[in-house]
């Protein structure tokens, strides 16, 4: 019989070997979660990340520049923005053309991404229909049927 | 393959840069190294195995050792080839899982022939490896012929039907064809004896998951508030209560508690998925304690489970109480760090190799053995998860979730009846149990979950190029 000493290796060098394999796929997800990869959630940038630690001076408001809601301001805090014509929505809109749930701004690390949640006539930053998550920048129109949004400070 | 799309820092240029969108790794390099791993765990185990029981290496190591990576490498390749963008993890955390169960069934082989009892000393293990080939063409087969998962939506209607018929047979075909231990969930033919059900499982959760994408819409609006809870339609119950009536039905003429309680599971959460209402749980968790209430009523085999469940001390030896009671004797012995491999008499409790192999780990093992199998199952779950909240559409969403949860619920349903948690079901540890057909439908299911995670993590194809500007278009007056 083999000597009690190399059974003991055995016993816990398999259970050593064992928790190194997880180990390492935890390296893996952990890659995952931090590398730069393509997701539909956007990861932060590691820029806003540094412009924000410099106090960012980001967007303050949310100005209706067209559409039956001109004039209309929002002042932007940290939470999402949810435009649609649903009655929870931030901005409610009365547009025939705009989905009851149709675009969503979100802050993150200080700078505004505009989403569009699968609108029927879809938005638009500038003249570019949003696919995925776009970062907004001051001044840039966001076009939703017949409403204008721009980010101001 | 679309060009590489130069990272470019979300805030230089808002235009042309999604954020996120680098290029995206396809991490085929890391898949391969953990497989490698994988291997070497599981030569160590058969390894430790021979050692401790006879003293020396058996001289079949090397055969197995080159069929079980050949296993995996031809699995890598096939997916490096039509699913370079897969997660890396799935395989190797099956990798290692089937490598356990082939090494603790290997291990319970050995102790049983030794007993000398058996006049046909059977080896089990050869025969599991040979299952685990059959998997591996399954996998192959699966990612060959689905190369889009939104192509199995427009089949949707089919598959849920085939599934229900491979649910079915085993309750029709005479009991001579499809009982094993008086649950009637085989079809025997030839020689070989086949579990639908498992394959049915993935088949069914194909249809739940395009059925509700088309319903999930008046399933989580159309209803009324009572006491705080959305409360659905009657006709919107519909789908739940044919669920429901199918496990029932199930139980009834299978008597297979296992796979009702995981089908229905399986749908309830499902639901939940889609429409986000926790009403939905509500009332899955009532549906099921009415079910479960009938059941205990009316059925002699029910009862006895539940009653072993509840004081399987009460049925030892004699009584349906011998195998938890055993199981947790080995679980005890085990300890933290286990008695180490081929160091404990995980024959001691019945039918080990199949049902009982979370026990087997757990003696030999330890917690700290058996907490990693669990691990593993946990690293493929999320991964499944992770799969569901990256790919962007609805089917593929609601289709990996709904495997991924399969998977947990299933081993949550193993493991809690091995250690006393649960009644006893009956149903598998997934990929290390031994039976080909769990092992089979299981390669298949993760085939699935590679095909979706290749779609959620490659890269979005590149944007069209910049579309005529609407807004700012001049009208171009057209004279005729």
């Amino acid at each position: 019989m083999t000597a009690e000493i190399v059974l003991q290796v055995f016993r816990f060098g398999f259970l050593l070997l064992l928790w190194l394999f997880i180990f390492a796929a935890f390296r893996v997800v952990r890659a995952d979660l931090l590398g730069g990869r393509a997701g539909r959630v956007a990861s932060v940038p590691p820029r806003a990340q540094a412009g924000k630690k410099k106090g960012a001076r980001g967007p303050k408001n949310l100005f209706v520049t067209a559409g039956p809601l001109s004039g209309t301001r929002i002042t932007l805090g940290e939470q999402a923005i949810l435009i649609g014509r649903a009655d929870d929505s931030t901005l409610v809109l009365t547009d025939d053309f705009a989905s009851s749930r149709h675009a969503r701004l979100t802050n993150r690390g200080g700078q505004w991404y505009v989403e569009d949640l699968g609108s029927t006539n879809g938005t638009y930053l500038d003249q570019q229909r949003v696919q995925g998550p776009l970062l907004v920048a001051q001044g840039q129109p966001i076009r939703i049927g017949q409403t204008v949004l721009e980010l101001r400070s | 393959m679309a060009a590489p799309v130069p990272a470019v820092g979300p805030g230089t240029d808002p235009k042309n840069a999604a954020p996120g969108v680098t290029t995206p790794p396809k991490r085929r390099g890391t898949e391969l190294v953990m497989l490698g791993f994988a291997v070497l765990i599981t030569l160590a185990a058969q390894t430790i195995v021979d050692i401790t029981i006879t003293g020396s290496p058996s001289p079949e190591i090397a055969t197995f050792g080159l069929w079980f990576s050949g296993i995996w490498v031809a699995a890598h390749l096939v997916v490096r080839k039509v699913a370079p963008y897969a997660d890396p993890l799935l395989l190797p955390c099956i990798a290692v899982l089937t490598g356990l169960g082939l090494s603790m069934i290997h291990r319970l082989d050995i102790a049983t022939n030794a007993l000398g009892e058996s006049v046909s000393s059977r080896e089990d293990a050869p025969t599991q490896l040979l299952w685990a080939t059959v998997g591996l063409v399954v996998f192959v087969g699966v990612l060959l012929v689905v190369r889009d998962h939104r192509a199995l939506a427009r089949l949707a209607y089919t598959i849920g039907l085939v599934g229900l018929v491979l649910l079915a047979v085993p309750a029709v075909l005479p009991s001579a064809l499809s009982e094993v231990n008086g649950a009637k969930i085989w079809i025997r033919v030839a020689g070989f004896s086949i579990q639908p059900g498992e394959f049915a499982k993935i088949c069914l959760v194909i249809f739940f998951a395009a059925y509700l994408v088309d319903k999930r819409d008046v399933l989580a609006l159309a209803s009324r508030r009572v006491l705080g809870l959305e409360v659905p339609r009657a006709r919107d119950l519909g789908p739940v209560l044919v669920a429901w009536g199918v496990s029932i039905l199930v139980l009834v003429f299978e008597r297979d508690l296992g796979s009702s309680l995981l089908l229905f599971g399986i749908f309830v959460v499902m639901l939940y998925v889609a429409t986000e209402r926790v009403s939905w749980l509500v009332i899955g968790v009532l549906l099921f304690s009415a079910g479960a209430t009938l059941a205990y009523r009316l059925f002699g085999h029910v009862r006895l489970r539940v009653d072993t469940w509840l004081d399987p001390f009460a049925y030892y030896p004699d009584g349906g109480g011998y195998q938890v009671v055993q199981s947790l004797f080995g679980l005890g012995t085990g300890g933290l760090f286990g008695a180490g491999l081929g160091g404990g008499r995980p024959d001691q409790v019945p039918v080990a190799k199949s049902d009982f192999i979370a026990a087997a780990i757990g003696e030999e093992l330890g917690l700290f053995g058996l907490v990693a199998v669990v691990v593993l199952y946990l690293v493929l779950v999320e991964r499944g998860l992770r799969t569901s909240l990256v790919v962007r559409d609805g089917f593929g969403k609601l289709l990996a979730a709904g495997l991924a949860f399969g998977i947990a619920w299933q081993v949550f349903v193993v493991l809690g009846g091995v250690t006393g948690l649960l009644p006893l079901t009956g149903l598998t540890t997934p990929f290390v149990a031994y039976g080909g057909s769990s092992l089979v439908a299981n390669f298949g299911l993760v085939a699935l979950l590679v095909r979706i995670s290749d779609a959620a993590r490659r890269p979005a194809a590149p944007p069209a190029p910049p579309a005529p500007k609407l807004g700012e278009a001049l009208t171009e007056v057209v004279r005729p």
